[in-house]
């Protein structure tokens, strides 16, 4: 991949820490605006993807710390259309994951961003102790993280009475494996914070 | 003759009748599925989205028991586990060094050897593999075939289908007697992962894909892939009141329109499982008037705006 584009001799960018983690380069991008047209979710973002692509080709901290507090990335689903819409091929949502941890490190999560955030950690923290997504103990973990205790609790019945939730979770053999993977990746992350 | 499988977690959850069907239908065309041994959890979204050596090392796990296991081919009928697996074979199949960190993460050597197989190319290669194949009861209704983002996105690393107007899926659908229609939110998001934390954009992203169906006369959306089958299904009441219109088509797996022309009970299948119930042998197939007259590419654009 390209390089041109990184031989300025300033402190190093977020674009350029992007880039050396990824090798996704967002300064080959030249704003044709297909991601943010394609993007089932650019209304309801602060900044559309091809804002953030821009924010990151400045490379002023000023920009860059605009789309670390984004809600934009954390609205992201990940579905993909941008990159398969790009001419220029960009992975833009690798791009979104590497703010996303970056956004993380730094403690600037956007706080519109909290119930998103604390389903991705109730959702790893099941497969952390049981290897497996346990449903219930999932949305057990995501109400108490949020408080938000009465949601949806309408429709755990119908889902028991079709037989889509479990009371007992599944859980894999080799859980003292599973205990480290985490240790050696996310948690081990965390604690550099 | 027997296959490896992964049936990821909401095949053992919130979607057993996505599993009744593709054991009932693998049963009918004499393949034993057999389960990748102490298989964890791919990590789907929340992995990726918070750390990416997890979201490596969760599935490259499950590609390295199923090697050691001598799975040749794997099949992957959930599309977010479909994609995590791909994803992860293609980065660490492409980056000796990291896979060597990953392999030390997860305490197990592995190449990335194993074949994934999604739902469609299971079906299309070992179900409905032959022209002669007989169809006791034909499924000849209208149906909406939703790909949603998975099964076809990144297009470069699944190298599946068409990624804008795949055609994989309409195509066995043809095969068991459907009538596919032309429409515009193929392979639109469903709001995947927010169905709890951001249930307002699923009702929104999903209202617009049933509104579409069913606007031009589907009697059946089919899907592939848990999430999308529980957002269209599950979420139906809260998709109906953003709307403010009652969706009655109902969301059914492609293993179970399999099935259903295979002359597979609806009890083998889990027909009874849906939260917008499955009505379709009483609706027969009345040529219900598509009112919508704009050409399908269009009405996505639009929607787009709106």
């Amino acid at each position: 991949m390209s390089v041109e584009n990184h031989s300025h001799h300033g402190p190093e960018t977020l674009s350029d820490k992007i880039y050396a983690e990824t090798g996704v380069n967002a300064a080959r991008c030249y704003q044709c605006g297909k991601c943010s047209a394609g993007c089932p979710l650019a209304e309801d973002m602060d900044f559309p993807p091809s804002v953030i692509m821009r924010l990151l080709q400045t490379g002023l901290p000023i920009n860059e710390e605009k789309a670390l507090k984004s809600y934009s990335i954390w609205l992201c689903l990940a579905c993909e259309t941008c990159y398969a819409r790009c001419p220029m091929e960009i992975d833009i949502p690798k791009i979104a994951d590497c703010l996303r941890h970056e956004s993380l490190r730094r403690k600037k999560a956007n706080p519109k961003s909290k119930d998103i955030i604390s389903f991705h950690r109730a959702f790893l923290d099941s497969i952390k102790y049981t290897g497996r997504l346990y449903e219930m103990g999932l949305i057990a973990d995501y109400k108490a993280r949020t408080r938000h205790l009465i949601q949806d609790v309408n429709l755990a019945p119908g889902m028991y009475i079709k037989g889509k939730l479990h009371i007992i979770p599944e859980r894999i053999k080799n859980l003292r494996l599973m205990k480290k993977i985490f240790s050696k990746t996310l948690e081990s992350k965390e604690k550099t914070r | 003759m027997s296959i490896g499988f992964y049936p990821g977690c909401s095949l053992k959850g919130s979607a057993p009748e996505y599993t009744e069907s593709l054991l009932a239908v693998a049963e009918k065309a004499g393949l034993e599925l057999k389960e990748v041994p102490d298989w964890n959890c791919c990590g789907a979204t929340a992995a990726h989205n918070l750390n990416h050596e997890l979201s490596l090392a969760l599935p490259a796990r499950i590609l390295a028991s199923a090697e050691k296991a001598g799975m040749k081919e794997l099949i992957v009928p959930c599309a977010a586990c479909y994609s995590r697996l791909c994803v992860t074979a293609a980065e660490l199949r492409e980056n000796p060094e990291l896979r060597k960190k990953i392999a030390g993460v997860i305490e197990m050597d592995f190449e990335c050897s194993t074949k994934i197989l999604n739902v469609i190319e299971f079906l299309e290669r070992w179900v409905l593999n032959s022209e002669e194949m007989k169809i006791p009861a034909p499924f000849n209704h209208k149906v909406a075939c939703y790909y949603g983002c998975l099964l076809v996105r990144p297009p470069k690393i699944l190298n599946f289908d068409r990624p804008e107007d795949p055609m994989t899926m309409d195509k066995l659908m043809s095969k068991i007697g459907a009538e596919p229609i032309d429409w515009a939110f193929k392979t639109e998001c469903c709001g995947a992962g927010f169905s709890v934390s951001r249930t307002d954009l699923v009702a929104k992203l999903s209202g617009k894909i049933l509104e579409d169906a069913e606007d031009r006369g589907a009697e059946a959306v089919i899907v592939a892939c848990p999430m999308c089958h529980s957002n269209l299904d599950m979420r139906r009441a809260q998709i109906n009141k953003r709307a403010g219109r009652k969706f009655r088509l109902p969301a059914i797996y492609i293993t179970q329109a399999v099935g259903s022309a295979l002359g597979i009970p609806d009890k083998k299948l889990g027909m009874k499982r849906h939260f917008v119930p499955v009505k379709l042998s009483m609706t027969k197939t009345k040529n219900a008037p598509a009112k919508a007259a704009v050409p399908a590419a269009q009405t996505a654009g639009k929607e787009m705006e709106a």
